[in-house]
């Protein structure tokens, strides 16, 4: 298909750009196949917007005489009105963007595109393998082994070719286990605790079914990661008359009977399309420009978006708390156990491990438990919070667990090495791109697409040096701790960053950043300083005290 | 001491709000002057002090078979639970507290007795540190359009105004007069804030007594000279802060607002910010919502809403901007009254000026401007306060709402302050501790008679004494935001007005972010500070030997392997604490609760407990009398926000046992 087909008008002139807490704007308006650009004739202070149409996520369009209006809503939040002198121009324009931001080809997508125009220094496909998570493993213990049961997708399609599993459980068992698995997730190692040896693993929903199902195998496997003696917990994101239900259906639970050293916890979370609808509450909350306080307090309350913060983080903490605390070994699920299972399994390792808490771990973690894990990010993000269409599988799963994040990295400001900023970027990439990284569903229709070979991945351009210190926390400073955020309602706060990014006068926050930054940046080479004075010296001293002698 | 009918109680249990499991068993004291909690633990014997002017209220709940529950509320939002073993013994305690914490007579207070071991010359230089006439100097007046006046030196016009009032030049005694005996209590426009740049000026007054019809002629000239004070402009802005219902109810009273046809060239203008009454309410409903044990988002939303608290915190805020608006971008003075123009008026003129001048949002301006525009205009700090045993009905938290203006602007203009939110914290607990003499009484005529500054320390010199644990590290006085005229956002989604937890559960640290940006901020550049004087010595040293060995070059070069400057402010980053009660369903599993912590834990706590304990104010009670080291904060690891074991709430429970 050739993208020309869909520009009926490629260039508009003396189009006016409206934007909040900026002037109106008035510039040359270009539609490319993947891209709508925007630039200011202003010799004095020329300014040009790209906008991937991927980005767009709603357009309206209105007419007063012959001057058309456009207001394009886009993805990552932010709404931009331009006005487009001539009727036909306007619908031209409108009807290209319209098709052009709802392509249903994923092979038509920017990333099979893009051409960077940087260095490519370490190749982002290859940066984050299991493989060297599992040597990394092996170095504290022997008790787990890769297994590439899964290497042609044939047992489960919805995860990796290789996985981490119990030493003592082979491939065999792991097929029959997969078997009694919503979708063939068998449980798998999530995270090993390092400083008790406990372990976190994942899948999906055991099938029970009603007449109470059960598979050997597959509580030869979960009662591999237990101490002798001691018990485990089963944290079920469900409540437990879902688990019951689901039984019907010929899904289930681990039932005491069969998992006699196992506890479970429903600790339910939320269902992906309900958060989509309450995604949509909260950012026409925050798009609301009253200036009635009961009326943004009581909206804020209505879209019950953080309540589904505060029980995720519960849940995390949870988890969290059975590793660290009780000593115990976790295994998490709901349903498919491709989102909040990996909401939980990510948040619990934010708490208990330093490492997710750098860039490089956070990107290891990102990659590890929810693009190899399986989370379908294609259909969760195919849709933001402004989408009319009703499609079924949006939801922001992904970016309530980074809003978690935010969440612990305000209560523990120096523990993270990455920034706010960090965080707000993977949202924007998550849903429009130029990288191929957070494409298909699964790694198995990554394979398929030949995405490591056709498209350029996120993680090639953030960890280059010098993106990474748009990115870095001034304020880091590496902490060894598990990190037990408050969930009370006090300590939870809307996330400005994403929610009210567009709807703020941002100058002030960013001077402050600015200003923390120039504070650390000013004492570090102070201190270079002074110590290559010290060394001077000290060569001088020593110099003067041989002469004496 | 005559009022201590208990002065010692032991095995009294003190109990966490959010936990039960963390109570501990201490020494209940009473004292002239505080309550104190000494916990039984051997090491530590961490102390709990209240200030008997603290206590809001205290609550004798029913007895039940560990004890006899008393629940003491206090006015700076600390809540403490006490389980004392005996009926009798709890009794005689709260009728002791109940005479203690309601002093009939100023010399009852804390402020008569406190002695922070300074001379009498100490003393008066503290008196000085604010000095008004220096302010209204630094404003610009006296000039050719105000003038100061004298009318009321023996406090003969108005006794709740202070002797030195600004008034235009055109403003005759016999105009003020006149004036005064047409406005509530006589309390006639007078300057509050005066624009330098553009001549436009802030006055404050009472409501006029126009009842229906009723007029004054002195009244109308004294409006004409405030507009003509300011040349540029040819009208003012009268600004009524009430809702419009309530003036005009008040209008029944022969009170009530200008009438816009007896006034030439006025703009009369409603903001709707409600009374002290339905503040406090409002308040009380805040608390319930803080207090609540385990709360859910919705509950505690949906509280917040329901309070009002932020509703009311922005109409206050939004009469300040459309002030600041008018003086700074229309170069229009403004007349600004409530009823008795001494609560609202104060709020908002405050506010107005905080956003106008650069100068209120340094540390010693916020002083003055408290001062100029709470202190000496008779704000009736002992009424609503309750210093002292007064009707409960004038309690009101009018300047505690100022103060989260101030915090809720410093939010959203990070590097305006040059404080930061421990000074606001602080003022406010001094507001109502009654430790210093600043805000004694109602009027600076009763603070005279009682002779306050020859008898009290002022809270100005303590505080100014201890300034570098009160600076905003991100303030910079040739910052853009520091500079000029603040403009915030109206909408709620352009500005978010956010609950202040730091103040309202100031002492539940566990919901606090558990490290303060602030402080490590504050520390590096302490740090920074000490390496620039390191350089210079070391700079200096160099260059002598360098002199002095000019010629022979002879220099070994032998690395030295130093360490690394140790960063003093590691420790703050290190923060630890312990999980909170995140499910029910742990506790009946037989192995460690994860309350007990282990030792790394406890280890832990102790180094957070010390963190501040340089700040004695900060976990408050502080009492530099006893000499003892405060750890008022009473559970550093923080209290858990979920379930307890005595909420039953939780449907876990439930799933756990049936599943």
């Amino acid at each position: 298909m050739e993208f020309a087909e869909l520009i009926k008008t490629p260039r508009a002139d003396n189009v006016v750009l409206h934007r909040p807490f900026h002037p109106a704007v008035e510039g040359t308006l270009c539609l490319t196949g993947h891209h709508l650009i925007f630039s200011s004739r202003r010799q004095d202070n020329a300014e040009e917007l790209w906008l991937l149409h991927s980005n767009i996520d709603s357009i309206e369009k209105r007419f007063v005489g012959s001057l058309g209006t456009i207001i394009i809503k886009c993805k990552d939040l932010r709404i931009i009105q331009l006005d487009i002198p001539g009727m036909e121009e306007c619908l031209n324009i409108a009807s290209s963007i319209e098709a052009l931001s709802t392509l249903d080809s994923v092979t038509l997508m920017y990333p099979f595109f893009y051409r960077p125009m940087f260095e490519v220094l370490e190749d982002g496909w290859s940066s984050f393998l299991l493989e060297q998570e599992f040597e990394l493993l092996s170095s504290v213990t022997n008790e787990w082994r890769l297994s590439c049961v899964n290497k042609e997708f044939s047992v489960c399609p919805s995860y990796p070719p290789v996985v981490i599993v119990p030493k003592c459980i082979d491939d065999e068992a792991l097929r029959k286990v997969a078997l009694f698995r919503h979708g063939g997730r068998f449980p798998v190692l999530s995270y090993y605790h390092k400083k008790n040896g406990m372990a976190m693993m994942r899948s999906s929903q055991p099938l029970t079914g009603t007449n109470g199902r059960r598979c050997k195998e597959d509580e030869k496997l979960i009662n591999a990661t237990l101490r002798s003696g001691r018990r485990g917990f089963v944290i079920d994101t469900r409540p437990l008359n879902v688990a019951q239900q689901a039984r019907a259906k010929g899904g289930g639970f681990e039932q005491e009977v069969h998992y006699p050293q196992w506890r479970r916890i429903h600790k339910y979370i939320e269902r992906f399309n309900i958060l989509q609808e309450s995604f949509i509450k909260l950012v026409e909350a925050c798009n609301d420009q009253s200036h009635n306080m009961d009326r943004w307090l009581s909206k804020l309350e209505a879209s019950n978006w953080l309540t589904h913060i505060k029980e995720l983080l519960t849940a995390a903490c949870l988890a969290a708390q059975c590793i660290d605390r009780e000593g115990a070994s976790v295994l998490v699920h709901g349903s498919e156990g491709t989102d909040s299972t990996l909401q939980v399994t990510s948040l619990a390792q934010i708490i208990l491990d330093p490492r997710c808490r750098t860039i490089r771990g956070f990107e290891a973690l990102v990659v590890r438990e929810w693009l190899q894990a399986g989370h379908p990010f294609q259909q969760r993000c195919a849709q933001s919070a402004y989408s009319n269409s009703k499609q079924k599988w949006e939801a922001p799963v992904f970016l309530l667990f980074l809003e978690c994040v935010w969440q612990i990295h305000r209560q523990f400001p120096c523990s993270f090495e990455f920034n706010e900023q960090f965080l707000i970027m993977l949202f924007e990439h998550a849903y429009a791109s130029q990288f191929g990284t957070f494409l298909g569903n699964s790694e198995n229709e990554r394979a398929k697409l030949k995405l490591p070979q056709k498209t350029m991945s996120l993680w090639s351009w953030v960890n280059r040096p010098e993106e990474l210190t748009r990115f870095q926390n001034p304020l880091y400073e590496a902490n060894s701790l598990v990190i037990w955020p408050s969930v009370a309602p006090q300590s939870l706060q809307l996330w400005e960053g994403v929610f009210l990014r567009w709807n703020r006068p941002s100058r002030f926050l960013e001077e402050a950043e600015e200003e923390r930054i120039n504070i650390i940046k000013y004492n570090k080479e102070l201190q270079a300083k002074v110590n290559a004075l010290r060394r001077q010296l000290a060569e001088l001293e020593t110099g003067e005290e041989t002469q004496e002698e | 001491m005559e009022h201590i009918r208990m002065p010692k109680v032991e095995n009294v249990r003190l109990l966490d709000r959010l936990s039960s499991r963390r109570a501990v068993v201490g020494t209940l004291y009473l004292t002239a002057t505080h309550v104190i909690f000494v916990e039984n633990g051997s090491e530590t014997r961490k102390e709990t002090w209240v200030l008997h002017s603290q206590i809001s209220s205290i609550e004798k709940q029913a007895t039940t078979a560990t004890g006899c529950p008393l629940l003491i509320r206090c006015k700076n939002f600390q809540v403490i639970q006490l389980v004392i073993p005996q009926e009798r013994d709890c009794h005689d305690v709260y009728i002791s507290l109940i005479r203690l914490a309601r002093p009939v007579k100023y010399e009852e207070l804390y402020c008569f007795s406190f002695n922070p071991k300074l001379d009498k010359e100490e003393r008066e230089q503290g008196w000085k540190l604010v000095d008004l006439s220096e302010e209204y100097n630094r404003m610009g007046v006296p000039n050719n359009y105000w003038q100061i006046s004298d009318v009321n030196r023996d406090y003969g016009v108005c006794d709740s105004y202070p002797t030195e009032v600004y008034v235009p030049k055109s403003a005759t005694a016999h105009i003020i007069v006149g004036s005064s005996k047409f406005r509530s209590r006589r309390r006639f426009p007078a300057l509050s804030y005066y624009c330098k740049g553009n001549n436009a000026s802030i006055c404050r007054s009472s409501q006029p007594l126009s009842g229906f019809s009723a007029r004054c002629l002195e009244d109308e000239q004294m409006l004409q000279a405030i507009r003509k004070a300011n040349p540029g402009s040819d009208f003012i802005y009268v600004v009524d802060t009430r809702p419009k219902l309530n003036a005009m109810a008040n209008r029944a009273a022969g009170k009530g607002y200008e009438n816009e046809d007896n006034y030439s060239n006025i703009k009369f203008q409603f903001i709707g910010i409600e009374n002290i009454h339905v503040m406090r309410n409002s308040l009380q409903k805040m608390l319930e919502v803080c207090e609540l044990k385990s709360p859910s988002m919705s509950d505690f939303l949906w509280g917040l809403e329901n309070s009002g608290w932020l509703k009311h915190i922005k109409a206050i805020m939004d009469a300040g901007i459309f002030i600041a608006k008018a003086v700074a971008e229309e170069g229009v003075s403004v007349l600004v009254h409530c009823s008795d123009g001494w609560d609202r008026t104060a709020q908002v003129c405050s506010v107005a000026s905080l956003l106008l001048d650069p100068y209120y949002r340094t540390m010693k301006g916020f002083m003055v401007l408290i001062e100029k525009d709470w202190v000496s205009f008779g704000h009736k700090f002992n009424h609503r306060y309750g210093n002292l045993d007064g009707d409960p009905k004038e309690i009101s938290p009018v300047i505690d709402q100022f103060i989260e203006c101030v915090w809720q602007l410093m939010e959203q203009f990070p590097c305006a302050f040059e404080f930061n939110e421990r000074f606001l914290i602080h003022i406010q607990h001094h507001i109502y501790s009654c430790q210093f003499g600043n805000f004694l009484c109602n009027s600076q005529k009763e603070r005279r008679e009682l002779k306050i500054k020859e008898r009290t320390y002022s809270l100005w010199a303590h505080l100014w004494k201890n300034r570098a644990d009160y600076l905003n590290p991100l303030y910079r006085s040739d910052h853009s935001q520091t500079q000029g005229t603040l403009h915030p956002q109206i909408a709620p989604c352009n500005f978010l007005y956010k609950f202040w937890s730091g103040m309202y559960n100031r002492f539940e640290k566990g919901l606090h972010p558990r490290q303060s940006v602030t402080d490590y901020l504050m520390a590096v550049k302490e740090e920074t500070q000490q390496l620039e004087e390191e350089l210079e010595v070391l700079q200096e040293r160099l260059a002598n030997l360098q002199k002095s060995q000019s010629g022979d070059n002879k220099v070994k070069s032998k690395q030295q392997d130093r360490s690394k400057q140790t960063g003093m402010y590691t420790s703050n980053n290190s923060l630890a604490n312990t999980p909170q009660e995140y499910s029910n369903d742990l506790k009946s599993f037989p192995s460690r609760s994860p309350s007990q912590g282990d030792e790394e834990d406890s280890a832990l706590i102790l180094t957070q407990d010390n963190l501040k304990s340089s700040d004695p104010d900060l976990s408050a009670n502080s009492d530099q009398e006893s000499g003892v080291e405060d750890l008022s904060c009473r559970s550093p690891s923080g209290g858990g926000c979920l379930p307890s074991e005595d909420s039953g709430k939780d449907s876990d429970e439930a799933v756990f046992l049936a599943g």
